[in-house]
Formats: structure tokens, sequence, C-alpha cells
């Protein structure tokens, strides 16, 4: 079997990927790169950043077999990747921790990023702080409502949270207001993209931070389980979560990977955000892709539950990995997502984010259909507080 | 010979300097642009770059983007453009119209389907944003094949080998953006700019354009001397943003004829 080795130097994934910018920001995207692929094989480099994980972000994170709701389903064995036990409870610190330690050899002060839930605005947050670094945060005006308490911390946390009425005032549109600072800034200003998703090399340079989810899990289920998952299942928006598990897996055979994403209202509604399961490949925030979009070539608004998830795009590698048929990609309503959100706290006494919810209701589904030996291993990306006053508001409660 | 290098040609003859406004096709109304274009042209535009609206445009500023949104608004897409460039072209075949958006309306297309499309229409050349050289090969061939202009972005990032690999690729003219932002942004600073071009112009060996910031007759003026053109986009679409209306026309006109009085007083200098 041959060696995965994706992306090429241009940073394309068979079709997708590659750079898509204006002229101005070709420049930083080459030091970028070339910086990147100097620091990923520095072993002193690569030593700072593990010691980051171990101790500031906690890592390893367990890996916890969720019995009870194991049982309750009566099928296959649920094991969750814990992330949301991580310092700032998502696995997007790791990321920024990464890009945090990149900013600082490549001499930059000031750090910009867009957010969609809240999560990577506030790991971003977390890590300017740590390292001293000023930052500024874009976020949808419509996620500042949905988000009002990671609003709150980001700014308890040193950084100026910009509100963004343009579009749909939601994740795509803090991405493009980002990218409008970071051309007036280029010479001053990292910019730490949160997904796996924009110009090359930040899809790579994403993935290869997060990997450590995979790469613990690995070692993690043959010492917990004494064997590796049938399948790994994570949730997909721009998918930084899921391409961080899927990535050590993606060699081993036997194993499956599913991408679950955000049916929304339900994939016939039109009104979701799973352009892997509904959508057609075109160029958005600098990278080829599938995308939500309509016969124009425009963008199209889309909806999720979840405002980690409510995004027209998706990293390009997961376009791939779809295309070559080495992941599948499922989607799951919001309604679907609400019920495991619910069971979860339930059963296990986790309260898990909506984002992640996704991805455990898909293994709600799958699990009673299969054997007891079977083994799936969900990525618990985040937790759930953030996600308080929507669900309560769902349910009725005014806090 | 192309329809924009017989406009620089021209211009180069008599001394004088192209003046290109920018506006957003469909904004803010559909039956306003045919007359608007035709309107930019009596008040002494020589090339009109004519915006693709798009739903994330991320180069531009806030005035482009809400153009965008209103264009959008009224249902605007790729082939109602063209329609408005054959809609122009009736009654003037003179002056060479550019597309100016970004990548996806044309992939959603197809390069070849565009390409040929945007000839059939009367366009001359197309500029799009965020396809620089590294990925726009395909789309250059599907516009050189139908005889259309490839259009190029250089900016003050742009190293020496960069400006070498666009201009290879490059026809009709280079567009210079003028400062490190988005379009309709301030702070255009005119030393940098002047030592660029004379690099860019050696390389390319064509015209260079100078925009991205350019907001009345003094700068343009000043960046007149320097350049073979002057794009003015911004400021004009803040004239159909304080009145999205037909009432929008007249007071672009008298801005655009202002700003190529003054360029012109620039070329009766250097002649005198």
């Amino acid at each position: 079997m041959q060696m995965y080795d994706l992306p090429d130097e241009k940073g394309h994934f068979g079709q997708f990927g590659g750079v898509f910018v204006g002229e101005t920001l070709m420049e930083a995207l080459t030091e970028l790169r070339d910086q990147y692929e100097k620091y990923r094989g520095d072993a002193e480099f690569q030593d700072e950043f593990r010691h980051e994980l171990k101790h500031y972000v906690g890592r390893p994170s367990p890996i916890y077999y969720a019995k009870r709701w194991s049982d309750e389903l009566g099928g296959a064995q649920i094991y969750l990747k814990r992330e949301d036990l991580n310092h700032t409870g998502a696995h997007k610190v790791n990321n920024c921790i990464g890009q945090a330690l990149l900013a600082r050899r490549l001499g930059k002060q000031r750090v910009i990023a867009e957010t969609g839930a809240g999560q990577h605005g506030v790991a971003t947050a977390t890590v300017a702080a740590r390292y001293g670094l000023e930052c500024v945060v874009y976020m949808g005006a419509e996620d500042v409502r949905r988000q009002a308490s990671n609003v709150y911390r980001m700014k308890l946390l040193g950084a100026t949270v910009v509100p963004v009425e343009s579009g749909s005032r939601t994740l795509k549109d803090a991405l493009n207001e980002a990218m409008r600072d970071w051309v007036t800034n280029v010479e001053s200003t990292f910019y730490i993209i949160g997904t796996a998703a924009g110009p090359h090399p930040y899809p790579m340079m994403v993935r290869d931070f997060q990997a450590v989810i995979g790469e613990e899990a690995k070692w993690q289920m043959m010492e917990l389980a004494g064997r590796q998952p049938d399948s790994v299942i994570a949730c997909v928006g721009g998918g930084s979560n899921a391409i961080g598990i899927f990535y050590p897996y993606l060699n081993e055979p036997g194993v499956r990977l599913v991408g679950v994403e955000a049916a929304g209202l339900g994939l016939a509604s039109g009104r979701h955000a799973a352009p892997l399961n509904a959508g057609t490949v075109g160029v958005l925030h600098g990278n080829r892709t599938y995308l939500m979009q309509d016969d124009n070539g425009q963008i199209i608004e889309t909806h999720s539950i979840s405002a980690g998830l409510d995004y027209p795009g998706v990293g390009p590698e997961h376009s791939y990995l779809k295309d070559s048929g080495q992941a599948q990609y499922a989607a799951v309503t919001d309604q679907e997502a609400l019920q495991a959100f619910h069971n979860l706290c339930h059963y296990e006494g986790i309260i898990p984010a909506l984002e992640s919810s996704h991805a455990l209701a898909y293994a709600a589904k799958v699990a009673p259909t299969m054997d007891k030996d079977n083994v799936l291993l969900v990525n618990l990306s985040g937790r759930g507080d953030k996600d308080m006053a929507t669900v309560a508001e769902l349910s009725g409660i005014q806090f | 010979m192309s329809r924009i290098q017989a406009v620089f040609a021209e211009l180069a003859a008599q001394g004088k300097k192209a003046l290109i406004p920018f506006v957003t096709a469909g904004d803010p109304a559909p039956a306003i642009t045919v007359p608007l274009l035709h309107r930019l042209v009596d008040a002494g535009a020589n090339i009109i770059e004519l915006g693709v609206p798009f739903s994330d445009p991320m180069a531009d500023g806030p005035v482009i983007q809400k153009a965008s949104e209103r264009a959008l608004a009224n249902g605007i897409g790729m082939r109602e453009v063209l329609g408005f460039v054959r809609e122009f072209r009736k009654t003037n075949t003179y002056t060479p119209v550019v597309l100016m958006g970004y990548l996806n309306p044309v992939e959603r297309m197809g390069y070849a389907a565009f390409a040929a499309a945007a000839a059939e229409a009367g366009v001359d050349g197309v500029l799009t944003v965020d396809a620089p050289p590294e990925e726009g090969e395909p789309l250059w061939a599907a516009l050189h094949q139908a005889g259309l202009d490839p259009i190029f972005l250089l900016a003050p990032t742009t190293p020496q080998q960069r400006v070498e690999n666009v201009a290879r690729h490059a026809s009709g003219f280079v567009y210079y953006v003028s400062l490190k932002g988005v379009t309709g942004a301030r702070h255009l600073d005119l030393g940098e700019v002047a030592d660029k071009l004379p690099e860019i112009r050696r390389q390319s060996g064509l015209p260079v354009g100078v925009g991205f910031g350019i907001r009345d007759a003094e700068t343009a003026a000043a960046v007149g001397r320097i350049a073979d053109a002057v794009v003015i986009g911004s400021r004009i679409v803040q004239e159909i943003e304080a009145n999205p209306s037909a009432g929008a026309i007249e007071p672009i006109y008298q801005l655009l004829h202002g700003i190529r009085q003054a360029l012109d007083a620039v070329s009766n200098e250097e002649k005198a």
C-alpha cells in the first residue's frame, strides 16, 4: 500500500487545496510555507510544542469508555477521545499553540483569528496571553450574540473582539474580515487560522498540529481496549478535529474514518452546512474544495444549531479523502445532535459541545446496528458549557 | 491589436494617461449599469473595470463589498454581467471593458465556457483577484484562447522573482495595488509606488495602472505623474452608496470629469 503523503509542494490534495489569494498575501504565504517546512522538521521546535501540550494544555487527553451509554444503545462499544478536557475546553488550543510558537519565531508580535463558536477565538486569546502577543479576534455579529460567554472570555484574556456585520454575519464573514486585516497588516501580523482550511500551508499545518489527537488515540486504544477501533468518528465543519484524529489512522488498515457534517434542518431542506454531502467543488477562502454555492458560484448561507459547524466550505483534505474513498462523510440534523447532547449528559455526566454532539449522534445511530465486540472511537472535540444558552433557549428556558 | 493595446498606444501617442473607473455590475439597479457605463466614457474613461459581484469579496473594503451585496440582491450573476457588456457594446465599440472579480463565479461557469461567452459579449480583459499565477494557468490559457487579456495584480509585497513570473503571463496592462490593504483604504504611499513602477514596466513591457486608495483629483494627478493609468473604484461606488438611484450618475460624471481634467493637466505639464 502506498503511503499517504499529501499535500504536494504546492499544497494540493489531488484537485483540492492550493493557494487562491490576492497578490498582496502571496509573499507572506510563501514565507510561512518555507518557515513552516523548516520548523516542521526542527527538533527544538517540536520539543517546545510537545512540552507546551503536556504542561499547558494537559495532554495527553484521556480516552474514556462510555459504557453506560453504549449499554443503553445496545450495540458497539463507544470510546470518547476527551479533547473537551484540554485547557480552554476544546481541541482548538493544540493548533493555536503550534501557530503561536511559529509566530514568535517569525518575529510577529500581533496575532489575529476568526472564530465561529468562539472556541478558536478563546484558544487564540489564551495562547496570545500566554506568549504576550497582541490579539484581535473577528467574529460574526450573529455568533457574538449566540456565544456571549465566549466573547466575554476572550475579553478577559486581553483580546479585542471585533463583531463582523457583513454578509451572513457568521464564521465565513469573520474569515473574510480577518483576511482583510491580514492583507493590511501583513508585515506585523500572524494570522492564526483555526481550521484545516484556507490557503496552503494552513490546511497542512493545522492538520499536523492537530494530529497529536490521533497519535495519542492509537496507543491509548491499544492500552485501554487492546485494539484499534472499527470506526473513528468526528464532526466536520472546517474539519480540524476530524483531520487531527483521522490523519494518523490513514495508513492503518481496517479502520473506517467517518466525518459527520451538520445536516441542520435536513439535507433536503437546503438549510444545512454539509458541503461534502450536498455541495459542489469551487474556490473559497484560499483553497479549492467542496462548497455550498448556487448556480452563479455565489456562496449560500448555511444553517446549523452549532456555530462551529456553520461554514459553507470544508478543509480541502476532507474533499480529497471523500473523493478518494479514504473517508466517508455522513450528516446528522440539529435534532439528532441535540438528542445526543442530552443523552451524553444523562448517561455519562459529560456535557459535550454541540459540534461534537454531531459525531456522537452518528455513533448513536450506527452503534445499535453493530455487534457488542465492535468498537467506535468518537472525537469529543469540545465541551458544551458554551452552548448552555443555546440549548436552554431551545427548551424554552431563559437565564 | 487588442482593444486594450490600442487604447494605450493611442494615449501614449497623445502623451495622455488612461483613466479607469470601476463600478459593480447591477449596482444599485440593473437598469442603471449600462447608462452609467456610457456616462463614465463621456467623463473621460478610457477603460472600464466592471465588477462581477461575489458573496465573499475578501480583497475588497466595505464600500465595494456593499456594492456586491446590492448587486446580488438584484439577482446579478455572470450571465447578467455579460448581458450588460453586450448592451454597452451596441453603441460603444472602442472602450475596453475589463471584468474584475473573484474566481469562483468563473470556475462555476467553466473556464472555456466563460471565456467564450465573455469574448462574445465584448469583454476585453479579465482580472480575478484570487487566482495568482501559481493557480491561474488553466484560466489564462482559456482567456488567451478566446482572445482576452488576463490582467494581473502586483503588490508592494511582490518580490522581484514573482514580478518576472507575472510579467510572463500578463497582457494588456498590469494593475499595481498601491497599498497593503483592501480596496478603498487610505494611506497611499506615492514614493513606494514611484520606486516600484519602472522595474515593473521594464520587466513586463506593459503599461502599468495603479489603484486601491485613489480618492481625489489631486492623488490621481500625483499617481498620473508616475503611472500609465489611474484606477478609481471605491470613491465612485461611494456616490452610489450615498444615492442608490439613477441620481448617482451625474455626481459620478462630475467626479470623474474632474479627475480627467487633473490627469490631462499633468500630461500638458509634461509636454510643456
